[in-house]
Protein backbone atom coordinates (compact mmCIF):
# COMPACT_ATOMS: atom_id res chain seq x y z
CA UNK A 1 0.00 0.00 0.00
CA UNK A 2 2.75 1.94 0.50
CA UNK A 3 5.91 2.08 -1.27
CA UNK A 4 9.46 4.53 -0.55
CA UNK A 5 12.04 4.16 -2.97
CA UNK A 6 15.59 6.09 -2.46
CA UNK A 7 13.51 8.55 -0.48
CA UNK A 8 15.56 11.84 -0.04
CA UNK A 9 15.61 15.63 1.72
CA UNK A 10 17.98 17.94 2.46
CA UNK A 11 17.58 20.70 4.74
CA UNK A 12 20.39 23.29 3.61
CA UNK A 13 23.56 21.46 4.40
CA UNK A 14 21.87 18.51 6.51
CA UNK A 15 20.72 15.39 4.50
CA UNK A 16 18.08 14.53 7.20
CA UNK A 17 16.26 11.28 5.14
CA UNK A 18 18.89 9.45 3.19
CA UNK A 19 18.12 7.62 0.46
CA UNK A 20 15.23 5.37 2.41
CA UNK A 21 13.46 2.36 0.40
CA UNK A 22 10.68 0.53 2.06
CA UNK A 23 7.16 -0.64 1.40
CA UNK A 24 4.11 -1.26 3.83
CA UNK A 25 1.79 -3.73 2.84
CA UNK A 26 -2.39 -4.37 4.37
CA UNK A 27 -2.36 -6.54 7.13
CA UNK A 28 1.28 -4.99 8.35
CA UNK A 29 2.17 -2.72 11.15
CA UNK A 30 5.66 -1.40 10.63
CA UNK A 31 7.08 0.18 13.33
CA UNK A 32 9.50 3.01 12.59
CA UNK A 33 12.48 3.55 15.33
CA UNK A 34 15.33 5.60 15.65
CA UNK A 35 16.97 8.18 18.00
CA UNK A 36 15.44 11.79 18.14
CA UNK A 37 16.66 13.88 14.61
CA UNK A 38 16.67 10.59 12.83
CA UNK A 39 14.66 11.44 10.29
CA UNK A 40 11.61 9.63 11.36
CA UNK A 41 9.10 12.40 11.29
CA UNK A 42 10.25 14.24 8.01
CA UNK A 43 9.88 10.77 6.79
CA UNK A 44 6.54 10.39 7.69
CA UNK A 45 5.54 14.05 6.53
CA UNK A 46 7.10 13.58 3.03
CA UNK A 47 4.37 9.80 2.81
CA UNK A 48 2.06 12.09 4.05
CA UNK A 49 2.37 14.37 1.33
CA UNK A 50 3.10 17.58 3.98
CA UNK A 51 7.05 17.97 2.55
CA UNK A 52 8.09 17.51 -0.69
CA UNK A 53 10.96 15.04 -1.33
CA UNK A 54 14.41 16.44 -2.59
CA UNK A 55 14.41 13.12 -4.74
CA UNK A 56 12.71 9.79 -4.35
CA UNK A 57 9.26 8.34 -4.97
CA UNK A 58 6.25 7.58 -2.91
CA UNK A 59 3.42 5.89 -3.30
CA UNK A 60 0.50 5.52 -1.51
CA UNK A 61 -2.18 3.28 -3.09
CA UNK A 62 -0.55 3.33 -6.01
CA UNK A 63 -1.10 7.15 -6.27
CA UNK A 64 1.90 9.07 -6.29
CA UNK A 65 1.72 11.35 -3.62
CA UNK A 66 3.20 14.58 -5.55
CA UNK A 67 1.42 13.74 -8.96
CA UNK A 68 -2.17 12.43 -7.07
CA UNK A 69 -2.06 13.92 -4.01
CA UNK A 70 -5.75 14.10 -3.50
CA UNK A 71 -6.54 10.45 -4.02
CA UNK A 72 -3.29 9.55 -2.36
CA UNK A 73 -4.14 11.61 0.90
CA UNK A 74 -8.06 10.46 0.42
CA UNK A 75 -6.61 6.65 2.00
CA UNK A 76 -4.63 7.84 4.73
CA UNK A 77 -5.01 9.10 8.19
CA UNK A 78 -2.33 10.91 10.06
CA UNK A 79 -1.55 11.82 12.91
CA UNK A 80 1.25 14.30 13.58
CA UNK A 81 3.87 14.56 15.96
CA UNK A 82 2.13 16.26 19.20
CA UNK A 83 -0.79 15.85 17.95
CA UNK A 84 -2.03 19.70 17.02
CA UNK A 85 -5.49 19.79 16.87
CA UNK A 86 -7.82 23.49 16.43
CA UNK A 87 -7.34 24.50 20.27
CA UNK A 88 -10.84 26.76 19.78
CA UNK A 89 -13.41 24.46 18.85
CA UNK A 90 -14.91 21.78 20.83
CA UNK A 91 -13.58 17.81 20.32
CA UNK A 92 -17.44 17.28 18.09
CA UNK A 93 -16.88 20.55 16.53
CA UNK A 94 -13.20 19.15 15.38
CA UNK A 95 -14.39 15.42 14.33
CA UNK A 96 -17.08 17.14 12.29
CA UNK A 97 -14.74 19.52 10.77
CA UNK A 98 -12.45 16.64 10.06
CA UNK A 99 -15.37 14.35 8.72
CA UNK A 100 -16.60 16.87 6.79
CA UNK A 101 -13.41 17.52 5.01
CA UNK A 102 -13.10 13.80 4.17
CA UNK A 103 -16.18 14.41 2.38
CA UNK A 104 -18.65 12.37 5.11
CA UNK A 105 -22.10 13.88 4.91
CA UNK A 106 -25.59 13.52 7.31
CA UNK A 107 -25.96 10.30 8.54
CA UNK A 108 -22.38 8.84 7.23
CA UNK A 109 -20.77 11.67 9.36
CA UNK A 110 -22.61 11.32 12.29
CA UNK A 111 -21.95 7.33 12.09
CA UNK A 112 -18.01 8.14 11.47
CA UNK A 113 -17.61 10.84 14.09
CA UNK A 114 -19.58 8.21 17.25
CA UNK A 115 -17.08 5.50 16.14
CA UNK A 116 -14.09 7.25 16.18
CA UNK A 117 -15.46 8.78 19.71
CA UNK A 118 -16.00 5.10 21.08
CA UNK A 119 -12.80 3.94 19.74
CA UNK A 120 -10.50 6.74 21.28
CA UNK A 121 -12.88 6.96 24.59
CA UNK A 122 -13.91 10.74 24.00
CA UNK A 123 -17.31 10.44 25.60
CA UNK A 124 -17.25 12.37 28.76
CA UNK A 125 -14.96 15.20 26.74
CA UNK A 126 -17.24 15.73 23.81
CA UNK A 127 -18.26 18.92 24.33
CA UNK A 128 -15.73 20.33 25.93
CA UNK A 129 -13.23 22.68 24.08
CA UNK A 130 -9.51 21.42 22.44
CA UNK A 131 -7.76 23.84 24.67
CA UNK A 132 -9.58 23.06 27.86
CA UNK A 133 -8.36 19.41 27.32
CA UNK A 134 -5.03 16.82 29.20
CA UNK A 135 -2.55 16.04 27.62
CA UNK A 136 -3.75 12.50 26.78
CA UNK A 137 -7.34 13.66 25.42
CA UNK A 138 -5.72 15.69 23.31
CA UNK A 139 -4.00 13.27 21.69
CA UNK A 140 -6.65 10.77 21.54
CA UNK A 141 -8.78 13.78 19.93
CA UNK A 142 -6.22 14.23 16.93
CA UNK A 143 -6.01 10.41 16.91
CA UNK A 144 -9.74 10.37 16.49
CA UNK A 145 -9.48 12.76 13.68
CA UNK A 146 -6.64 10.60 11.63
CA UNK A 147 -9.08 7.53 12.28
CA UNK A 148 -12.63 9.35 11.79
CA UNK A 149 -12.47 8.04 7.18
CA UNK A 150 -11.48 4.36 8.33
CA UNK A 151 -8.91 4.96 5.97
CA UNK A 152 -7.00 1.89 4.70
CA UNK A 153 -3.36 3.73 5.44
CA UNK A 154 -2.06 5.04 9.21
CA UNK A 155 0.83 7.06 9.62
CA UNK A 156 1.24 7.98 13.14
CA UNK A 157 3.70 10.06 14.29
CA UNK A 158 4.42 8.78 18.49
CA UNK A 159 0.89 7.84 18.47
CA UNK A 160 1.75 6.73 22.13
CA UNK A 161 3.51 9.89 23.35
CA UNK A 162 2.33 11.53 26.42
CA UNK A 163 -0.18 9.25 27.34
CA UNK A 164 -0.25 6.85 30.99
CA UNK A 165 0.01 3.69 31.20
CA UNK A 166 -3.05 2.80 30.75
CA UNK A 167 -3.82 4.70 27.94
CA UNK A 168 -0.95 3.56 25.95
CA UNK A 169 -1.87 -0.02 26.49
CA UNK A 170 -5.21 1.02 24.95
CA UNK A 171 -3.99 2.69 21.73
CA UNK A 172 -1.82 0.36 21.36
CA UNK A 173 -4.71 -2.86 21.15
CA UNK A 174 -6.33 -0.52 18.89
CA UNK A 175 -3.66 0.04 16.43
CA UNK A 176 -2.47 -3.71 16.61
CA UNK A 177 -6.12 -4.53 16.21
CA UNK A 178 -6.32 -2.37 13.15
CA UNK A 179 -3.55 -3.53 12.11
CA UNK A 180 -4.78 -7.12 11.06
CA UNK A 181 -6.76 -5.04 7.66
CA UNK A 182 -4.84 -1.66 7.54
CA UNK A 183 -1.21 -0.68 6.62
CA UNK A 184 -0.32 1.16 9.52
CA UNK A 185 3.57 3.27 9.85
CA UNK A 186 4.02 4.18 13.32
CA UNK A 187 6.86 5.87 15.20
CA UNK A 188 8.21 5.69 18.50
CA UNK A 189 11.14 5.55 20.56
CA UNK A 190 9.63 3.05 22.81
CA UNK A 191 10.93 -0.33 22.29
CA UNK A 192 8.32 -2.33 23.99
CA UNK A 193 6.45 -1.11 21.59
CA UNK A 194 7.71 -2.91 18.68
CA UNK A 195 7.30 -5.90 20.64
CA UNK A 196 3.45 -5.11 21.61
CA UNK A 197 1.85 -3.88 18.42
CA UNK A 198 4.86 -4.07 15.55
CA UNK A 199 4.56 -7.26 13.02
CA UNK A 200 7.98 -5.45 11.16
CA UNK A 201 10.41 -2.89 12.59
CA UNK A 202 12.51 -0.26 10.60
CA UNK A 203 15.29 1.57 12.69
CA UNK A 204 16.22 4.52 10.95
CA UNK A 205 19.42 6.22 12.23
CA UNK A 206 21.13 9.75 10.54
CA UNK A 207 18.26 8.93 7.75
CA UNK A 208 19.28 6.31 6.96
CA UNK A 209 18.05 2.83 7.41
CA UNK A 210 20.15 0.72 9.62
CA UNK A 211 18.37 -2.48 10.47
CA UNK A 212 14.55 -3.96 8.92
CA UNK A 213 13.10 -6.83 9.99
CA UNK A 214 10.71 -8.71 12.81
CA UNK A 215 10.63 -8.14 16.23
CA UNK A 216 12.78 -11.09 16.62
CA UNK A 217 14.96 -11.26 13.58
CA UNK A 218 16.28 -7.69 14.96
CA UNK A 219 16.54 -9.32 18.88
CA UNK A 220 18.65 -12.10 17.41
CA UNK A 221 20.81 -9.25 16.17
CA UNK A 222 21.78 -8.64 20.02
CA UNK A 223 25.16 -10.57 21.42
CA UNK A 224 22.67 -11.57 23.67
CA UNK A 225 20.38 -13.65 21.52
CA UNK A 226 20.63 -17.35 22.36
CA UNK A 227 23.20 -16.61 25.46
CA UNK A 228 22.83 -18.87 28.03
CA UNK A 229 22.40 -17.56 31.83
CA UNK A 230 23.09 -20.20 34.81
CA UNK A 231 23.68 -20.09 38.69
CA UNK A 232 25.38 -22.01 40.57
CA UNK A 233 26.05 -23.04 44.13
CA UNK A 234 29.24 -24.44 45.44
CA UNK A 235 31.32 -23.42 42.27
CA UNK A 236 34.23 -21.68 42.40
CA UNK A 237 34.13 -18.59 39.83
CA UNK A 238 37.21 -19.46 37.71
CA UNK A 239 36.67 -22.80 37.69
CA UNK A 240 33.10 -22.58 35.68
CA UNK A 241 34.18 -19.80 33.77
CA UNK A 242 37.47 -22.10 32.43
CA UNK A 243 35.05 -25.43 31.51
CA UNK A 244 32.64 -23.22 30.09
CA UNK A 245 35.11 -21.45 27.18
CA UNK A 246 36.57 -24.31 26.45
CA UNK A 247 33.02 -25.12 24.26
CA UNK A 248 32.44 -25.04 20.82
CA UNK A 249 29.92 -22.78 20.66
CA UNK A 250 30.85 -20.09 23.43
CA UNK A 251 32.18 -16.86 22.16
CA UNK A 252 32.77 -15.02 25.28
CA UNK A 253 31.96 -15.85 29.00
CA UNK A 254 31.64 -13.62 32.19
CA UNK A 255 30.63 -14.30 35.73
CA UNK A 256 29.70 -12.75 38.90
CA UNK A 257 29.83 -13.96 42.42
CA UNK A 258 27.73 -13.36 45.18
CA UNK A 259 26.88 -14.89 48.01
CA UNK A 260 29.08 -17.93 47.18
CA UNK A 261 26.69 -18.41 44.15
CA UNK A 262 28.27 -18.31 40.95
CA UNK A 263 25.86 -16.32 38.28
CA UNK A 264 27.67 -17.02 34.57
CA UNK A 265 26.62 -15.71 31.54
CA UNK A 266 27.89 -17.51 28.29
CA UNK A 267 27.84 -15.73 24.84
CA UNK A 268 27.33 -18.12 21.83
CA UNK A 269 29.37 -17.75 18.28
CA UNK A 270 25.76 -17.91 16.41
CA UNK A 271 22.58 -17.27 17.90
CA UNK A 272 19.70 -19.57 17.80
CA UNK A 273 20.83 -22.98 16.76
CA UNK A 274 20.54 -23.89 20.51
CA UNK A 275 24.03 -26.02 20.23
CA UNK A 276 25.52 -23.61 23.27
CA UNK A 277 22.52 -24.72 25.11
CA UNK A 278 22.98 -28.17 24.48
CA UNK A 279 26.94 -27.82 25.03
CA UNK A 280 26.48 -25.82 28.87
CA UNK A 281 23.88 -28.53 29.61
CA UNK A 282 26.53 -31.19 29.87
CA UNK A 283 29.16 -29.29 30.95
CA UNK A 284 27.49 -28.51 33.90
CA UNK A 285 26.41 -32.35 34.76
CA UNK A 286 27.38 -32.42 38.72
CA UNK A 287 27.08 -29.07 39.67
CA UNK A 288 24.66 -27.52 41.93
CA UNK A 289 22.49 -25.44 39.30
CA UNK A 290 19.66 -23.07 40.62
CA UNK A 291 18.94 -21.36 37.76
CA UNK A 292 19.21 -22.35 33.91
CA UNK A 293 17.56 -19.50 30.97
CA UNK A 294 18.31 -18.77 27.31
CA UNK A 295 18.44 -15.48 26.55
CA UNK A 296 16.03 -14.10 23.66
CA UNK A 297 18.06 -10.81 22.73
CA UNK A 298 17.18 -7.61 24.24
CA UNK A 299 15.78 -4.89 21.71
CA UNK A 300 17.69 -2.07 23.62
CA UNK A 301 20.84 -3.45 23.08
CA UNK A 302 20.80 -3.90 19.51
CA UNK A 303 19.08 -0.69 19.46
CA UNK A 304 22.30 1.36 21.20
CA UNK A 305 24.95 -1.15 19.06
CA UNK A 306 23.22 0.07 15.92
CA UNK A 307 22.78 3.60 16.57
CA UNK A 308 25.73 4.33 18.08
CA UNK A 309 28.52 2.70 16.43
CA UNK A 310 31.14 4.66 18.25
CA UNK A 311 30.85 6.17 21.60
CA UNK A 312 32.66 9.78 20.85
CA UNK A 313 29.80 10.97 19.06
CA UNK A 314 32.01 11.99 16.22
CA UNK A 315 30.28 13.95 13.84
CA UNK A 316 29.68 11.98 10.77
CA UNK A 317 29.97 14.26 7.13
CA UNK B 1 -15.25 16.11 -3.36
CA UNK B 2 -15.94 19.11 -5.34
CA UNK B 3 -13.45 22.30 -4.55
CA UNK B 4 -16.49 24.54 -3.16
CA UNK B 5 -17.84 21.80 -0.91
CA UNK B 6 -13.70 22.24 0.50
CA UNK B 7 -13.69 25.92 0.24
CA UNK B 8 -17.20 25.78 2.55
CA UNK B 9 -16.04 23.31 5.03
CA UNK B 10 -12.85 25.52 5.73
CA UNK B 11 -14.39 28.74 5.78
CA UNK B 12 -17.17 27.22 8.38
CA UNK B 13 -14.83 25.87 10.72
CA UNK B 14 -12.93 28.99 10.42
CA UNK B 15 -15.59 31.20 10.95
CA UNK B 16 -17.03 28.76 14.10
CA UNK B 17 -13.57 29.00 15.31
CA UNK B 18 -13.62 33.07 15.60
CA UNK B 19 -17.45 33.08 17.52
CA UNK B 20 -16.09 30.47 20.21
CA UNK B 21 -13.58 32.77 20.57
CA UNK B 22 -13.87 36.75 22.15
CA UNK B 23 -12.09 37.78 19.48
CA UNK B 24 -15.07 38.33 17.12
CA UNK B 25 -17.38 39.90 20.06
CA UNK B 26 -14.11 42.81 20.87
CA UNK B 27 -14.02 43.14 17.52
CA UNK B 28 -17.28 43.72 16.52
CA UNK B 29 -18.37 45.98 19.50
CA UNK B 30 -14.95 48.13 19.05
CA UNK B 31 -15.80 48.69 15.11
CA UNK B 32 -19.20 49.62 15.99
CA UNK B 33 -18.15 52.14 18.68
CA UNK B 34 -15.48 53.36 16.44
CA UNK B 35 -17.98 54.16 13.74
CA UNK B 36 -20.64 55.77 16.14
CA UNK B 37 -18.02 58.17 17.93
CA UNK B 38 -16.30 59.09 14.76
CA UNK B 39 -19.52 59.92 12.50
CA UNK B 40 -21.12 61.79 15.60
CA UNK B 41 -18.53 63.34 17.29
CA UNK B 42 -15.74 63.43 15.18
CA UNK B 43 -17.48 63.52 11.54
CA UNK B 44 -19.62 66.19 12.69
CA UNK B 45 -22.96 64.18 11.21
CA UNK B 46 -25.48 66.38 13.00
CA UNK B 47 -23.53 69.63 12.04
CA UNK B 48 -23.20 68.86 8.35
CA UNK B 49 -26.74 68.71 7.40
CA UNK B 50 -26.07 66.30 4.30
CA UNK B 51 -28.65 63.62 3.89
CA UNK B 52 -25.66 61.43 2.69
CA UNK B 53 -23.02 59.09 4.93
CA UNK B 54 -19.81 60.21 2.27
CA UNK B 55 -18.06 62.22 4.65
CA UNK B 56 -18.92 61.38 8.28
CA UNK B 57 -19.09 57.87 7.85
CA UNK B 58 -17.41 56.45 5.22
CA UNK B 59 -14.39 58.29 5.12
CA UNK B 60 -13.12 56.73 8.83
CA UNK B 61 -13.48 53.08 7.25
CA UNK B 62 -9.67 53.35 5.35
CA UNK B 63 -8.29 53.97 8.97
CA UNK B 64 -10.46 51.94 11.34
CA UNK B 65 -9.20 49.04 8.95
CA UNK B 66 -5.71 49.77 8.98
CA UNK B 67 -5.82 48.43 12.55
CA UNK B 68 -8.73 46.54 13.07
CA UNK B 69 -8.24 44.09 9.70
CA UNK B 70 -4.44 42.92 10.43
CA UNK B 71 -5.83 42.15 14.06
CA UNK B 72 -8.38 39.66 12.23
CA UNK B 73 -6.39 38.48 9.36
CA UNK B 74 -3.12 38.54 12.25
CA UNK B 75 -3.89 34.72 13.38
CA UNK B 76 -5.29 32.89 9.54
CA UNK B 77 -1.81 31.56 9.16
CA UNK B 78 0.15 32.32 11.98
CA UNK B 79 -1.58 30.27 14.68
CA UNK B 80 -1.78 27.32 12.10
CA UNK B 81 1.72 26.81 12.06
CA UNK B 82 2.47 28.04 15.73
CA UNK B 83 -0.17 25.00 16.84
CA UNK B 84 0.90 22.94 14.12
CA UNK B 85 -2.36 22.53 12.54
CA UNK B 86 -1.12 23.48 9.58
CA UNK B 87 0.37 19.79 9.26
CA UNK B 88 -2.81 18.69 9.39
CA UNK B 89 -4.83 21.01 7.11
CA UNK B 90 -2.21 20.39 3.92
CA UNK B 91 -2.41 16.34 4.32
CA UNK B 92 -5.87 16.61 4.17
CA UNK B 93 -7.47 15.60 1.12
CA UNK B 94 -8.09 19.45 -0.54
CA UNK B 95 -5.64 21.70 -2.62
CA UNK B 96 -3.35 24.41 -1.05
CA UNK B 97 -5.24 27.41 -2.42
CA UNK B 98 -8.90 25.83 -1.33
CA UNK B 99 -7.35 25.96 2.57
CA UNK B 100 -6.65 29.19 1.56
CA UNK B 101 -9.13 30.59 -0.26
CA UNK B 102 -11.45 28.99 2.47
CA UNK B 103 -9.94 30.41 5.30
CA UNK B 104 -9.85 34.20 3.88
CA UNK B 105 -13.23 33.86 2.10
CA UNK B 106 -14.25 33.15 6.54
CA UNK B 107 -12.57 35.95 7.52
CA UNK B 108 -14.09 38.46 4.70
CA UNK B 109 -17.55 36.82 5.74
CA UNK B 110 -16.47 38.01 9.57
CA UNK B 111 -15.85 41.77 8.33
CA UNK B 112 -19.16 41.80 6.23
CA UNK B 113 -20.96 41.24 9.08
CA UNK B 114 -19.26 43.84 11.65
CA UNK B 115 -19.48 45.92 8.19
CA UNK B 116 -23.58 45.26 8.22
CA UNK B 117 -24.21 45.75 12.07
CA UNK B 118 -23.49 49.32 11.22
CA UNK B 119 -27.18 49.17 9.88
CA UNK B 120 -28.95 51.43 12.30
CA UNK B 121 -26.86 54.47 10.80
CA UNK B 122 -28.32 54.13 7.66
CA UNK B 123 -31.68 53.73 9.34
CA UNK B 124 -30.86 57.41 11.18
CA UNK B 125 -29.76 59.23 8.03
CA UNK B 126 -33.17 57.56 6.06
CA UNK B 127 -35.32 59.08 8.76
CA UNK B 128 -33.58 62.33 9.26
CA UNK B 129 -33.51 62.86 5.41
CA UNK B 130 -33.46 61.54 2.08
CA UNK B 131 -30.12 60.01 1.13
CA UNK B 132 -29.72 58.42 -2.01
CA UNK B 133 -29.47 55.09 -0.48
CA UNK B 134 -27.77 53.77 -3.93
CA UNK B 135 -25.07 55.75 -3.14
CA UNK B 136 -24.90 54.34 0.64
CA UNK B 137 -25.27 50.52 -0.65
CA UNK B 138 -22.31 51.37 -3.49
CA UNK B 139 -20.10 52.63 -0.62
CA UNK B 140 -20.60 49.86 1.54
CA UNK B 141 -19.83 47.22 -1.23
CA UNK B 142 -16.69 49.52 -1.89
CA UNK B 143 -15.64 49.50 2.24
CA UNK B 144 -16.39 45.77 2.41
CA UNK B 145 -13.97 45.44 -0.98
CA UNK B 146 -11.68 48.03 1.01
CA UNK B 147 -11.51 45.11 3.91
CA UNK B 148 -10.91 42.70 1.80
CA UNK B 149 -7.69 43.90 0.61
CA UNK B 150 -6.91 44.83 3.61
CA UNK B 151 -7.34 41.51 4.95
CA UNK B 152 -5.58 39.79 1.78
CA UNK B 153 -2.33 42.01 2.80
CA UNK B 154 -2.73 40.32 6.62
CA UNK B 155 -3.14 36.80 4.67
CA UNK B 156 0.60 37.30 3.49
CA UNK B 157 2.08 38.76 6.81
CA UNK B 158 0.47 36.25 8.51
CA UNK B 159 1.46 33.14 6.38
CA UNK B 160 5.50 35.07 6.71
CA UNK B 161 6.01 34.11 10.71
CA UNK B 162 4.90 31.68 13.56
CA UNK B 163 4.45 34.99 15.53
CA UNK B 164 0.89 37.06 15.42
CA UNK B 165 2.24 40.42 17.10
CA UNK B 166 5.16 40.31 14.28
CA UNK B 167 2.03 39.58 11.50
CA UNK B 168 0.08 42.39 12.81
CA UNK B 169 2.76 45.08 12.61
CA UNK B 170 3.84 43.94 9.32
CA UNK B 171 0.29 44.10 7.93
CA UNK B 172 -0.35 47.47 9.62
CA UNK B 173 2.48 48.82 7.89
CA UNK B 174 1.73 47.52 4.49
CA UNK B 175 -1.56 48.92 4.82
CA UNK B 176 -0.86 51.96 6.13
CA UNK B 177 1.20 51.90 2.49
CA UNK B 178 -1.78 51.38 0.96
CA UNK B 179 -3.45 54.26 2.33
CA UNK B 180 -0.50 56.72 2.38
CA UNK B 181 0.21 56.64 -1.06
CA UNK B 182 -2.78 57.98 -1.76
CA UNK B 183 -3.13 60.46 0.93
CA UNK B 184 -3.28 64.39 0.11
CA UNK B 185 -0.36 65.71 2.00
CA UNK B 186 1.36 62.53 0.99
CA UNK B 187 0.86 63.03 -2.75
CA UNK B 188 2.24 66.92 -2.63
CA UNK B 189 5.17 65.53 -0.70
CA UNK B 190 5.57 63.12 -3.54
CA UNK B 191 4.90 65.47 -6.09
CA UNK B 192 7.44 67.93 -4.88
CA UNK B 193 10.17 65.03 -4.29
CA UNK B 194 9.83 63.41 -7.71
CA UNK B 195 10.07 66.98 -9.80
CA UNK B 196 6.22 66.92 -11.03
CA UNK B 197 7.31 63.56 -12.32
CA UNK B 198 3.39 62.83 -12.53
CA UNK B 199 3.70 59.73 -14.37
CA UNK B 200 5.93 58.30 -11.62
CA UNK B 201 2.92 60.19 -8.92
CA UNK B 202 0.36 58.39 -10.49
CA UNK B 203 1.52 55.01 -10.23
CA UNK B 204 2.25 55.51 -6.63
CA UNK B 205 -0.74 57.14 -5.84
CA UNK B 206 -3.03 53.92 -8.23
CA UNK B 207 -1.70 51.62 -5.27
CA UNK B 208 -3.86 53.45 -3.07
CA UNK B 209 -7.20 52.05 -1.81
CA UNK B 210 -8.45 55.89 -1.11
CA UNK B 211 -8.08 56.63 -4.70
CA UNK B 212 -10.21 53.52 -5.52
CA UNK B 213 -12.60 53.96 -2.71
CA UNK B 214 -13.35 57.66 -3.38
CA UNK B 215 -15.37 57.07 -6.31
CA UNK B 216 -17.14 54.26 -4.43
CA UNK B 217 -18.30 57.13 -2.05
CA UNK B 218 -20.05 58.74 -4.83
CA UNK B 219 -21.74 56.15 -5.76
CA UNK B 220 -19.58 54.84 -8.83
CA UNK B 221 -19.52 51.29 -8.99
CA UNK B 222 -16.54 51.49 -11.41
CA UNK B 223 -15.26 48.74 -13.10
CA UNK B 224 -11.83 49.78 -12.85
CA UNK B 225 -11.77 50.40 -9.08
CA UNK B 226 -13.60 46.77 -8.13
CA UNK B 227 -10.92 45.63 -10.59
CA UNK B 228 -7.79 46.91 -8.55
CA UNK B 229 -9.70 45.45 -5.37
CA UNK B 230 -9.65 41.89 -6.62
CA UNK B 231 -6.71 41.33 -8.35
CA UNK B 232 -4.79 42.85 -5.06
CA UNK B 233 -6.69 40.22 -3.25
CA UNK B 234 -5.90 37.57 -5.90
CA UNK B 235 -2.18 38.65 -6.01
CA UNK B 236 -2.20 38.58 -2.07
CA UNK B 237 -3.35 34.97 -1.78
CA UNK B 238 -1.16 33.90 -4.16
CA UNK B 239 1.80 35.16 -2.82
CA UNK B 240 0.43 33.52 0.21
CA UNK B 241 0.40 29.93 -0.87
CA UNK B 242 3.74 30.83 -3.15
CA UNK B 243 5.14 31.51 0.83
CA UNK B 244 3.20 28.48 2.42
CA UNK B 245 4.82 26.21 -0.59
CA UNK B 246 8.42 27.66 0.22
CA UNK B 247 8.26 27.14 4.13
CA UNK B 248 7.58 23.34 3.35
CA UNK B 249 10.45 22.93 0.37
CA UNK B 250 13.39 24.82 2.53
Amino acid sequence: MIKVENLTKIFGAKRAVDGVSFSVERGEVLGFLGPNGAGKSTTMRMITGFLPPTSGKITVGGFDILEQPIPAKKLMGYLPENAPAYTDMTVYGFLDFAAEIRGLRGAAKKAAINRAVELCFLNSVLHQNVDTLSKGYRHRTCFAQSIIHDPDILVLDEPTDGLDPNQKHEIRQLIRKMGEQKAIIFSTHILEEVDAVCSRAIIIDRGRIVANGTPAELRRKSEWAGAVTMRVNGQAANAVQEKLNRLRAAKKVTTATEGGKVTVTVYPRTAGDGDLTREVIEASSGWQVEELRTEEGRLDEVFRSITMPDTTGKETR
Amino acid sequence: MNPLGNIKTIAKRELLAYFSSPVAYVFIVIFLLLNGFFTFMVGGFFERGEASLANSFFTWHPWFYLFLVPAVGMRLWADERRVGTLELLLTMPIAPWEAIVGKFIASWLFLGLALVLTFPIVLTVNHLGSPDNGVIFAAYVGSWLMAGTYLAVSCITSAITRSQVVSFIISVVACLFLILAGFPPVINLLQSLTNNWQWLVDVITSFSVITHFEGFQKGVLDSRDILFFLSVIGFSLFTTSVILRTHRTS
